[in-house]
Parts: structure tokens; sequence; C-alpha cells
């Protein structure tokens, strides 16, 4: 075990220099110039060219990009990604300040999604054909095609405008929590509730399972202890990459719900032109994002030993 | 070398009958109902403003008017009237679909046929690059593009599709892969076809199908996303009648005209559920495994 997770962990670094190196070359080889911008916005008036040369050599932007990206690539090792135009703080800082916020949503969101697709998969797999089958598959079409704002909008409408149970916007309760979790949980659901329904049908017809049937054991014992279980074998893998569906959707549903969060942060980021912010907020979700999946192989791995001894 | 290649002796030759696949596809209600929807909406697209009953851009009424037999949708928040700005709207959705997927498609194809077909250090070092840039999810890449070109319509269709490229790149290095090593391929070598001419001939138009899946899928995932930027206020900017972007505008005036964010993503919904449906049919009817099931 230890030596497939010291490869795995190995696996990360090449992928997320890669990472690095993408997000850097495309926000540095596109026009715009982030001193004449820090100017614009500190100073206001007449930007004078000695002053704009003066803060380039500060900023260290008159480096050959290559050296900058090693500053870059160097700092990030440190925790350091840099300072906000905007804000005159380490990015760092405005990342872990709302880091929080954007984790209790994404984990809402999956909580939910498990809640309402594992109950759902399941209903469909056993009585297959059946109108929850029909129901489940339309419900999985249906929440993979609506865009995640709008189903935002519609929960606001419903439950909070016309029930009052939940407040529209802000973070300050679990209570605001609830809509934006389920918004991101109902779009994800169907995707589990399906792979859980073929994932279960299959299970299903294994022999050990015709095996548990032919002892007698209970049908209810037969799917929970048997069947569940094994079946969730492939939804474990899903869920990680559910979680980066969830990291995405943070980005839109933090702004339809007013949440102070990461994903709102590098939206207003990036209309306010603070490349620096929108960089570090990049490098820094794709780095989670990466971790969380390093995670669900692992427990992936100790589930099932075969993982472990065939890689 | 997979067995079921070789071993077609022992099977009896079954004529393959041209257009089987639309044969296989017009059996599945689902695909069917997809198709007609898209076929809808692009009618749309192409006649929008003449079918539009006024001026998407007008302000020609009270504004946040309800529903009403005079607009059929309500008025947004300019006295503007929704349903023409929906059905104008049909055909910036559907060119950002469209144009993204090219924009993915054709470069992510490429680099794909290449990594396959020449193999060696060239597939090692762009393999390395497509599963990187795949570790990510889209829409992430996309916004940092979105962040170095500005915000437009037009660049959510560059960012949109740069960021699904590394999806066509795997899918086609994968075909490509088993494509290569079959006989014909290696027949067309011997009788002296240049490189360029077995790539594009004989080993890209048959792994078409799997792009072609793709491709419709991912027709109705662009537009998702580039809605989702536009609504953000990264993608298309007033007052372009973009789906996305009108819900937005709704948004302030949720409780006194919820119609203004709803039917814009009633819109969506219905023709990215129409990309699904005819991209999961392709899928059934062009994958000969799947076709024997049935």
């Amino acid at each position: 075990m230890s030596r497939y997770l010291l490869s795995r962990v190995m696996q990360l670094i090449p992928v997320l220099f890669i990472i690095s190196l993408v997000v850097f070359a495309i926000m540095h080889v596109l026009p715009g110039d982030p001193a004449e911008l820090m100017l614009a916005g500190a100073e206001g008036g007449a930007i004078t060219p000695e002053r704009l040369m003066e803060l380039k050599e500060q900023m260290g932007l008159n480096d050959p990009l290559v050296v900058q990206f090693g500053r870059f690539i160097g700092g990030a090792l440190v925790g350091d990604l840099g300072e906000s135009i905007r804000f005159r703080t380490p990015v760092t800082e405005l990342i872990l300040d709302r880091f929080g916020s954007t984790i209790a949503l994404s984990l809402g969101g999956l909580f939910i999604s498990l809640a309402v697709g594992l109950p759902l998969g399941m209903l469909a797999a056993v009585r297959q054909n059946s109108w929850i089958d029909v129901f489940a598959m339309g419900f999985a079409y249906v929440g993979a095609s609506m865009p995640v704002y709008w189903v935002g909008l519609v929960m606001i409408l419903l439950f909070s405008f016309n029930l009052g149970w939940f407040p529209p916007a802000g973070a300050d309760s679990w209570r605001s929590l609830v809509l934006p979790a389920m918004t991101l949980g109902i779009v994800s659901a169907g995707v589990i509730s399906r792979l859980i329904r073929s994932s279960m049908v299959e299970v299903l017809s294994e022999d050990y399972i015709r095996a548990a049937r032919a002892k007698g054991l209970g049908e209810r014992l037969i799917l929970w202890r048997h069947g569940l279980k094994n079946a969730m074998i492939p939804v474990i893998t899903m869920l990680g990459l559910q979680f980066g569906a969830m990291l995405a959707g943070a980005v839109v549903i933090e702004t339809v719900f007013s949440r102070p969060g990461i994903g709102r942060l590098v939206v207003s980021a990036i209309l306010q032109k603070d490349y620096p912010l929108v960089q570090g907020c990049i490098v820094f979700l794709a780095a989670v994002y990466l971790l969380v999946n390093l995670l669900v192989d692992l427990a992936y791995a100790w589930l099932d030993p075969r993982i472990r001894y065939g890689a | 070398m997979p067995a079921a290649v070789l071993s077609f002796e022992d099977q009896p030759v079954r004529q393959v009958r041209k257009f089987q696949w639309l044969r296989v596809f017009a059996r599945n209600k689902g695909a069917v109902l997809g198709a007609i929807l898209l076929v809808f909406w692009a009618i749309v697209a192409i006649l929008g403003p003449a079918i539009a009953p006024h001026d998407p851009l007008a302000m020609i009424s009270r504004p946040r008017r309800p529903p009403s037999a005079e607009f059929w949708l309500g008025t947004d928040l300019l006295g503007r009237d929704l349903l023409s700005r929906i059905l104008v709207g049909a055909q910036i959705s559907l060119q950002l679909g469209v144009i993204s997927v090219v924009m993915g498609g054709v470069p992510g194809v490429l680099i794909g046929l290449i990594a396959g077909y020449v193999g060696g250090r060239v597939d090692t070092l762009l393999s390395r690059f497509i599963d990187a840039l795949l570790a990510l999810p889209s829409i992430l890449l996309a916004l940092v593009i979105i962040a170095a070109l500005g915000p437009s319509i037009r660049n959510v269709m560059i960012a949109v599709g740069i960021a699904t490229m590394p999806l066509y790149a795997r899918l086609v290095r994968s075909s490509v892969l088993s494509i290569k090593e079959l006989p014909y391929v290696e027949a067309a070598r011997v009788v002296g076809n240049p490189t360029w001419r077995i790539m594009f001939f004989h080993v890209l138009v048959n792994a078409y199908a799997p792009v072609l899946v793709l491709s419709t899928l991912q027709v109705g995932n662009a537009i998702l996303i580039g809605s989702g930027l536009s609504f953000l206020g990264l993608g298309a900017q007033p007052p372009t009648p973009e789906w996305g972007l009108m819900s937005a505008e709704g948004r302030e005036v949720l409780n006194r005209a919820w119609w203004i964010s709803t039917f814009p993503g009633f819109a969506i919904l219905s023709v990215v559920v129409a990309c699904n449906l005819v991209g999961d049919g392709l899928r059934s009817a062009l994958d000969p495994r799947m076709r024997m099931e049935r």
C-alpha cells in the first residue's frame, strides 16, 4: 500500500507542474499589463512612464518569462501565490479566508447528491423498467442538461420567495447553505443515480447474489450488504470527479447566492483583471481537485485490493 | 491483436447495409425526439429575426409585464419582448455550441491523431499534456482563457473550445492506437501510400464514430458552460439577447418578475436535452457492439 501511495503522489507532481505552466503561459503570453492596471487602479490620473518602469522592475515583470515562472512555482511550493493587484494582500491569504465556505458548499452538494442519487439509483435497479426507473432516468437526463445557475434561481424562487423556508443569499448560518448545496446536489444526483443503477444491475446478476438468495437470505439484507457494498466501488471513484463538478459549480453558484467563496473571488478577479489573483485561485482549485481525487483513489485501492497489486 | 478482428472466417458474412445505423437510430424514441427538438431549434436559429413578433432590442412596452396574450412570455427589465429575445437568442447559443465544438474538435482530433499514429516520444509528450489538462475541470481552464482574452461571446467560444480540446485528443488517440494495427492499414502502407494519406484517409476516417458522438454531446455541454460564463458577466455583453445573460438580468427582480430569468433557462434545457438524446442515440446506433445486443 505504501508503495502504491508513493507512486500516486509522485504522479501528481508533473500534472500540477504542467497545469501551472499552462495557466501561467495563458496569463502571460496574451496581452495585458498588470503594472499598468495596478497604477491605473491605485493612482488614477496620468501614468508616467518612469513610474511604470519602476513598478515593473519592482514586480519583476521585466525579467524573462522563464524566470518569472520559476519565481511563481518556487513561491507556490512554499504557499506564496503572489500579491493581488486589487486587494494589495497576499493571494494565499485571500484564498484561505474563503476556502472554508467553498468546501462547505462542495461537501454539502456532494451530500445531497448522494442522499438523492443513492436511493433513486437503487430503486431504479431493483425495479428495472418500472415507472420509478423511467423517472430516475428522466431525472438524470434533465439534471445533467440544466444550467446550474438557473437551477439556483428556480430554487430561490420556490423555497425562498414563495415558501420562505431558506434565505436567498448570504453565508451566515447553515440555513443559507441549504439552497446552494441543494442546487449543486440535484444537478449531480442524476449522474450518481445512473451510475448506481448500472453498477447495481451488474452486481445483482453476480453468482454470489444468487448464492445469497439460494441460502435464503432476506431480500433487504442481500440488497444492502451484498449488493450495495459492491456496487459502491465505481461510485466512489465517481465521487472524486463529482467533487470537481462541485468546485466548478461553486464558481457559478457562489455568485447566484452571493456567498463569499473562491468561486466568486475568481469571477470578480477576472472582471477586474487582477491577474495574480486569477492565476493563484485556478492553480489552488486545481491542486485541491487533484488532491481529492488522489484521496479517492487511495480509498478505492484500500477497498479493492486488485487495484493496489494490479497497478 | 484482438482475436475478434481476425476470426472473421467462422462468422457468417453479414451484409452490412448502408445507413443501417440510421435505421437503428430511428428506432430509438428518445433519439428521434431529440433530433426533432434540435431541428426545431436550428430552424428557429435560422429564421429567428424573421419569426420574432417584435424587435428583440426595442423597448416596446412597460418593463416587467407578466406573460399575456400580447407578450406571450412577458417583457424584461427594459420592456423588451422576452419571446422575441429568446427566439433571436437561439442563433447565439447554437453558434456558441457548434463553433466551440469546431474550435476544440479540430485541434483536438489532430493532436490525438498525431500522438496515436506517430507514437514514441511525440506521444509521450503530447499525452502528458492531454492528461494534465484533463485533470482540470474544463470550466476552470475556460476561466483562465477568458481572464487573459477578456469577456466577450467570441472569447467564450474560443475558451470553451480550447478547454474541451483534450477530450477529443484522448478519444482519437485511443481509437487510432487500435486502428493503426489493423491489417488493412498495413496493406495501405505496403502499397506505398504516404504517411499523411494513411493518417487521414485510412485511420482517421475510421475513427469518426466516437468523435461524432462526443461532438454532439459537447454541443450541449458548450452551451451550458458558455451560458454560465455569460451569466457571470464573462461572456456576451448587454444588450445581446444571450440566454445566460438574460437569466442574469432577471436575477435582481426574481421575486417580482420570475419570468425574465426562468424562460431562457427552459430554452437552454431543451436544447441541451436534445443534444444529449441525439448523442446517446448516435452512440448506440454507431457502436456495433451495442447494435448486436438488440
